[in-house]
């Protein structure tokens, strides 16, 4: 991980459409009066879900107009969180868990597919400009690791030539079936494991 | 008051303090790198560690409020190995160029290393490298040797009000930088270069100038504006390298604004190093005998009351006495005058002059009207206390006029002075506010006096306020906002002639010799007298001088200066004047013998008490007097703030390369079209 920049091509402008606009009055009215700047992180997520998944430095100010704050507040904030992503991503947006628990189950094999498939740096379009990659921390799925996160769906139990297959579909612009590759259902054990206690099939 | 141990000294602190604060108070040292005592409160940088009975964790002091019956201890093993730790992550990251870099030597990192570091390091991976940023004219950047204290965004967002600094990133890819790095928009920002507790911040002006222990320090007094802060003054040989500021609770804090500190490059520019006769329009070089000996033939020729002196804005208390002792005594003339234009001041008494409230009770107000003024850039510190006074209390404040970016928000009227006539006649909403407030602070800015009303606006509102029983033993709430070092000063002296109007006169030729105190603010057009300008450096007033007089500025000859509350400061000398130059009360002197083959004055300290014995029997002699007849009907008048070009204000600071540098990134900033 370094520092994230912003892209060098920005947009001139940047505006909430409607829904948006909804959406980031209902979550300003939230905070009391005064306090509004306490908004800053929902309302950049709802920018960067209007702005095909990426905020431009014309939606922070957008947003820094809106709450009444500084620029530089807001612009602390997207860089702070690696949730925000502040240059373009592709349509399909890897997010590959590599801390503890995913690194010992083998997430490297994960980025090394990602790194053949995809493009050879993270953060960086494939040659189609469809898909990018990135390494991220936690994503609060340990209990499935390794795994990955594409758009909103998790892609978990993996290993290297599970990862290639699903790269290969959002390659050719399929969706693949989200969840466990392992034929899990959610988090539930395996082997037919109910308890904790439940010590026969440790 | 909370009682508490601290390495089991017994110390009693007020509620609200902090742990670390309490341990000075035990006389015990807490090393620090973000606490700082006029910021916040940010407990980033964990060199402030301390031991707490029942605590299993050693303390961060400085963000722990003291509590009743605490058990601080500050020498054990824990604490120093704690301190050992936190400066090793520290150095972890940063560099080891103290050789070359412009803090060594008063950095505080290097200090404390020296004290609770350790002599290696066990860092083997490669250290961290940030790039440089722009942040102005004023401030170098070196960002890998930031260590994150933040006291530079703080001071940005609290104490300057320009929330324009902010730390982007996390954890070790963090970096301070400015918005897209542009440069900082304060006339404050160089302050951060004194807060920085590294090399990452440094004065860009003085890179690689001198190390700390090769200059001579000098205390003395500030003379850009007329709040009189206190400053250091460090010279290397005669040259002046830098100005930093002293703390003074009362005036300053610990702040001095850019002018103060950058204009001091221009006391090497542009100076007046020998006398100077013109002949045909050139200047050539001359001796003292020569110079004095053409002014006494031209003074002796020419008949009293077509000379006329004028004193500037940088001038000392004592040379404009001596001046004023000159003209009563030698020239026998009353023609003199202080003030550059017609504004009017009612000398009787000096609470009509000054800043009554003073800066501290800034704090203390309730309610601010600016009436004329734009503190901002007329007395930028006062400012920062109008600011301060905004964030601890949310004071309110009204202007009369849109004053644009004050730092701080302020509800502004329509700028026509019939809206004072309302106020004044009870018709306003804001009388009734006025009225309503403990301590309401009316600031008048020398904008205001130069209108033709001014005799009426300011008498009424006088009156106006007498009415509302305002003025109290304890609290004044006419304040006049004067602009130059020497205006009060000047006033106190009496070197001002009311019955005549000098620059009228001037303007229209009808005085033979005008002699000229570094005075260059006279937009007078020359026609057929006898120029004698005496001043530091070549600007307006020696260009149209026939005689050059060469002087000292501030920074090279002790002298009082009153500032706009009152209060009578002395600057010491800490270099010399260049070449020939003299001191200015004695050429004046010089003048005097020359001409009456009797000094005015012994001595320096002659003329001291001389002067200072004038100004006691002043101040117990005055009387308010009021002349209310001669007060004119009122007709609206439309008020514009006009203030001098900040960074050119005076005759140094248009010297000075520095001030046309930060001018010039102000005119870009404007031009880049992004501010909006």
């Amino acid at each position: 991980m370094s520092l994230r920049k912003p892209a060098k091509d920005q947009p001139d402008s940047f505006e909430f459409n409607p829904s948006s606009l909804e959406a980031a009055n209902n979550i300003v009215a939230k905070y009391p009066k005064g306090k509004q700047q306490s908004a800053v992180m929902a309302l950049l997520y709802i920018a960067q879900r209007q702005n095909n998944n990426w905020i431009p430095l014309a939606a922070m100010k957008y947003i820094a107009k809106f709450l009444d704050m500084p620029y530089i507040k807001v612009y602390e904030v997207a860089t702070f969180y690696t949730m925000y992503n502040l240059s373009p991503v592709g349509k399909f947006f890897v997010q590959v868990c590599t801390t503890t628990p995913c690194m010992i189950r083998g997430a490297n094999k994960l980025v090394e597919a990602c790194k053949e498939k995809i493009s050879e740096n993270e953060c960086e379009l494939s040659s189609d400009k469809s898909c990018s990659w990135m390494e991220v921390e936690c994503l609060g799925a340990c209990v499935t690791a390794p795994m990955m996160q594409i758009n909103d769906d998790y892609y978990e139990d993996l290993d290297k030539e599970k990862t290639s297959e699903i790269l290969d579909k959002i390659l050719n612009g399929e969706t693949p079936k989200p969840g466990s590759y392992r034929g899990r259902i959610n988090n539930e054990p395996e082997n037919n494991r109910k308890t904790l206690t439940d010590l026969k099939n440790a | 008051m909370l009682k508490l141990k601290v390495n089991d000294i017994d110390v009693e602190v007020e509620e609200g303090l902090t742990v670390l604060q309490a341990c000075e108070k035990a006389g015990v040292e807490i090393p620090r790198f973000c606490y700082h005592e006029k910021l916040s409160i940010a407990g980033n940088c964990r060199m402030c560690l301390v031991e707490m009975e029942k605590s299993p964790k050693p303390i961060a002091s400085c963000a722990m409020p003291a509590a009743e019956g605490m058990n601080i201890k500050t020498n054990t093993s824990l604490v120093e190995k704690a301190r050992k730790g936190v400066m090793e992550f520290l150095l972890a990251n940063h560099p080891l160029d103290c050789p070359v870099c412009d803090q060594g030597g008063e950095c505080d990192l290097q200090d404390q290393s020296m004290f609770y570091g350790v002599d290696k390091s066990r860092f083997k991976e490669n250290k961290r490298a940030v790039p440089e940023k722009n942040m102005g004219p004023l401030i170098k950047t070196q960002m890998t040797r930031c260590i994150h204290c933040t006291r530079c965004v703080r001071f940005a967002t609290e104490v300057a009000g320009v929330p324009e600094l902010g730390a982007i990133g996390r954890g070790e890819d963090m970096q301070i930088t400015t918005y897209l790095e542009q440069s900082m928009q304060s006339e404050l920002s160089a302050n951060v270069v004194d807060l920085c507790p590294v090399g990452a911040l440094t004065s860009k002006p003085y890179v690689f100038e001198a190390r700390p222990w090769e200059l001579k320090k000098t205390e003395t007094i500030d003379v850009m504006d007329a709040i009189g802060s206190n400053i250091r003054v460090d010279t290397y040989d005669w040259e002046v390298k830098r100005v930093l500021p002293i703390i003074n609770e009362d005036i300053n804090e610990e702040w001095i604004s850019d002018k103060t500190r950058y204009a001091c490059d221009g006391l090497l520019h542009q100076r007046l190093d020998t006398p100077y006769i013109k002949y045909n329009g050139k200047f050539e070089k001359a001796s003292w005998q020569e110079v004095y000996k053409i002014i006494k033939s031209k003074l002796e020729n020419t008949s009293k009351d077509k000379v006329c002196g004028f004193v500037g804005d940088l001038t000392n208390m004592e040379t404009a006495y001596i001046f004023k002792e000159f003209f009563d005594r030698t020239v026998e003339s009353v023609n003199y005058e202080s003030r550059s234009d017609n504004r009017y001041i009612n000398i009787s008494k000096r609470e009509n002059y000054l800043f009554n409230s003073s800066i501290n009770g800034i704090e203390d107000a309730d309610l601010i009207l600016l009436l004329g003024a734009n503190p901002r850039y007329e007395a930028t510190i006062l400012n920062a206390r109008i600011r301060k006074s905004y964030l601890n209390n949310s004071t309110r404040i009204v202007s009369l006029n849109d004053c644009g970016d004050l730092t701080y928000p302020y509800e502004s009227l329509d700028g026509q002075t019939k809206t004072i006539k309302e106020i004044i006649d009870d018709t306003h909403k804001l009388s009734k506010e006025i009225e309503s407030a403990k301590k309401p602070m009316i600031i008048i800015g020398e904008s205001l006096l130069r209108l033709e009303n001014a005799k009426y606006l300011f008498e009424n509102l006088k009156d106006f306020l007498n009415k509302k029983n305002k003025f109290s033993e304890d609290w004044n709430p006419l304040n006049i906002l004067s602009c130059d070092a020497a205006t009060v000063g000047n006033l106190d002296l009496g070197v001002l002639n009311n019955k005549t109007n000098l620059i009228e006169d001037l303007k229209s030729n009808k005085f033979e010799i005008v002699f000229l105190i570094g005075q260059d603010n006279l937009n007078f057009v020359k026609k057929n007298e006898f120029v004698i300008y005496q001043g530091s450096h070549g600007d307006k007033g020696a260009e149209c001088a026939d005689i050059i007089l060469p002087g000292s500025a501030y920074t090279e000859q002790e002298g009082y200066y009153t500032n706009l509350e009152g209060k009578i400061q002395k600057a010491f000398k800490a270099s010399y004047p260049p070449g020939d130059a003299k001191e200015d009360w004695q050429i004046i002197n010089e003048l005097a013998e020359f001409m009456n083959n009797r000094k005015l004055f012994n001595d320096k300290d002659e003329l001291d008490s001389s002067m200072l014995n004038y100004l006691k029997l002043k101040s117990e002699k005055q009387t308010e007097q009021n002349d209310k007849n001669s007060i004119s009907d009122f007709n609206n008048e439309n008020l514009k703030i006009n203030i001098k070009d900040y960074y050119f204000s005076n005759v140094i600071a248009k010297s000075s390369k520095t001030m046309i540098e930060c001018n010039n990134a102000k005119i870009n900033f404007k031009s880049t079209g992004t501010e909006g």
